[in-house]
């Protein structure tokens, strides 16, 4: 076995991996490893051939092969190791990586410090318990658009997308333009759980009709698929059984969700969120295990990469502090808490104090659409300042930045929570 | 005859909702947008709506079977599924940098078409 000691571990290298790496490295610490299990480095974006990445973050509008080589030239420009096809297999509350690879095989790397960027992945036919047979025919729509976009197969003709998420949009756009009869997308809520802009580039363009309040409720076919049966659901989510039609399909795309994938998380004892299924973090974005730091997908699933790298860059950063011992934690926990409307905010806690900050992100989703809000910010009850926006969907994080100086007043703080709320009379 | 449409603002992913008025290719009025991006948007949207086209080309010995690639500027819609089939029929030999022009000036529209990543050739 080899032994090694780094500074920072970074273990993925898809955006979050990518850009907290080149951060770290650009606050000083200049012995990172990042260690990557596919092929080559990007992520989920090479397969993401799609625009409509990097508004917020580049001001211009990027696929998602071009954004990820932006931050894949970054990391070769600068005297960070990469570790392709290679695999962690543990990473321990010590912060020891164990990982395993063709050329090296297996190795342990005792780390300073470990950031955490596995990223997410999608939910299955299984996950959702779909009745019907098993054939052939039913993939997430991440599969499918591997198949399409980088292995050169486009899996079927007549497509059925369930779900809304923009990965689904996006599959519904790209099969149509490969030349298959995209049917319909049935999403089982009220509203769509993807981009607004998705919804008009993807399915409106193309008049694939999405239908809301609709979902699958049977797969037919034997070996392969030949159909599915949609029905609409009550305002309880349950099929209405009058209303059930055939569908002729030989292909379902499933976009029914992302989950953080936190094996690795857990090993290192870990603590998890039940609303995110990510880590619980302080607003360095580090665990209940100090030194270890998560960010991007694996935190909680993003709807924009643009927030990933923003959230990685912070990760990456504090990475750094710590290695240097550039901070300390303050003694008393602010606790971060998701009010009125709100699923969730990161981070859960703020707790560090540090001299060159001047203000905390704080990143929310609504759990519900909602237009004319006002997103209001309490601290132990009273409220701290609030603003309006037009509309809150739950596709599309909010993101509230909370001044430092706003903390500096309040020594005792217990807790800051945000509620987001329609307008009277709305 | 005014006619009236409503419309999701994409130039960036908060989507306004904006309204517009107008009669054949004159505007009327343009409502709901929080940015000047929306008027031009909601504009371009009513007379001549244009997209950004993202897809993949066929490659040569390269690394792997496909290279993604894209216009460079935005093409009519109604032209989406022509620029399709001349793209679909083109096959690029590896190695290909990002930027890589694969079809310049396609179907007269002012945009070409160029890789969108790095490939290397098959080892």
């Amino acid at each position: 076995m080899h032994k090694l000691n780094k500074e920072l571990v970074v273990i993925g290298g898809g955006p979050a991996g990518l850009a907290a790496a080149k951060e770290a490295y650009e606050k000083g610490i200049k012995d990172v490893m990042v260690i990557e299990r596919d092929m080559e480095l990007g992520g989920i974006l090479p397969q993401c051939i799609h625009n409509g990445f990097g508004v917020h973050h580049f001001k211009e509008e990027l696929t998602g092969p071009e954004y990820a080589q932006r931050f894949i030239d970054d990391v070769a420009e600068r005297d960070i190791e990469v570790k392709l096809n290679t695999m962690v297999l543990d990473v321990t509350k010590d912060k020891k990586v164990y990982a395993v690879n063709k050329e090296e095989g297996f190795s342990e790397i005792q780390a300073e410090a470990v950031i955490l960027a596995m990223g997410c992945r999608e939910r299955t036919a299984g996950a959702i318990g779909i009745p019907g047979t098993r054939p052939a025919g039913v993939i997430t729509a991440g599969t499918a658009q591997r198949y399409t976009n980088i292995e050169g197969y486009v899996p079927g003709d007549e497509v059925v997308v369930l779900g809304s998420g923009d990965i689904g949009l996006i599959m519904a756009r790209r099969m149509r333009l490969e030349g298959a009869d995209v049917k319909a997308v049935c999403e089982l809520l009220p509203y769509t759980g993807g981009l607004t802009r998705n919804v008009v580039q993807c399915l409106e363009d193309y008049d694939i009709p999405l239908m809301l309040n609709h979902t699958v409720t049977e797969i037919i076919g034997n070996g392969k698929l030949e159909a599915v049966e949609i029905s609409e659901v009550d305002e309880n989510l349950n099929p209405i059984p009058e209303t059930a039609k055939i569908i002729k399909a030989d292909t379902l795309l499933l976009s029914v969700g992302l989950i953080p994938e936190n094996e690795l998380s857990k090993k290192a004892d870990v603590v998890l969120d039940d609303r995110t299924s990510g880590p619980i973090v302080n607003e360095g974005r580090e665990t209940n295990i100090e030194g270890i730091f998560a960010c991007g997908n694996v935190l909680h699933v993003h709807d924009l990469v643009d927030w990933v790298t923003q959230e990685s860059e912070i990760a990456g950063d504090w990475a750094a502090k710590y290695i240097k011992g550039d901070y300390k934690r303050s003694g008393g926990e602010v606790e971060v808490k998701a009010g009125e409307n709100v699923s969730y905010v990161i981070p859960q806690k703020i707790e560090l104090e540090s001299e060159d900050r001047n203000r905390i992100p704080l990143y929310m989703r609504v759990s519900t659409p909602l237009t004319a809000v006002d997103v209001n910010l309490y601290a132990d009850g009273e409220k701290l300042y609030s603003f309006s926006e037009p509309f809150a969907k739950p596709g599309e994080m909010i993101s509230v930045p909370l001044a430092q100086k706003t903390l500096d007043g309040l020594d005792d703080l217990k807790e800051i929570r945000v509620d987001i709320i329609e307008k009277e009379g709305n | 005859m005014i006619e009236k449409k409503q419309l999701t603002c994409v130039a960036c992913p908060k989507g306004c909702e904006v309204a517009v008025e107008f009669e054949g290719n004159e505007i009327i009025s343009i409502d709901g947008h929080a940015c000047p991006q929306g008027e031009d948007y909601a504009k371009e949207e009513v007379v001549a709506p244009t997209r950004i086209l993202p897809t993949t080309a066929v490659v040569k010995n390269g690394s792997l079977p496909l290279v993604p690639v894209k216009t460079t500027k935005a093409i009519p819609l109604e032209v989406i599924h022509d620029a399709m089939s001349i793209i679909g029929n083109i096959e690029v030999e590896a190695p290909i940098k990002m930027g890589d022009v694969l079809i310049e000036n396609i179907l007269d529209t002012g945009a070409d078409i160029v890789a969108t990543r790095n490939l290397a050739r098959q080892i």
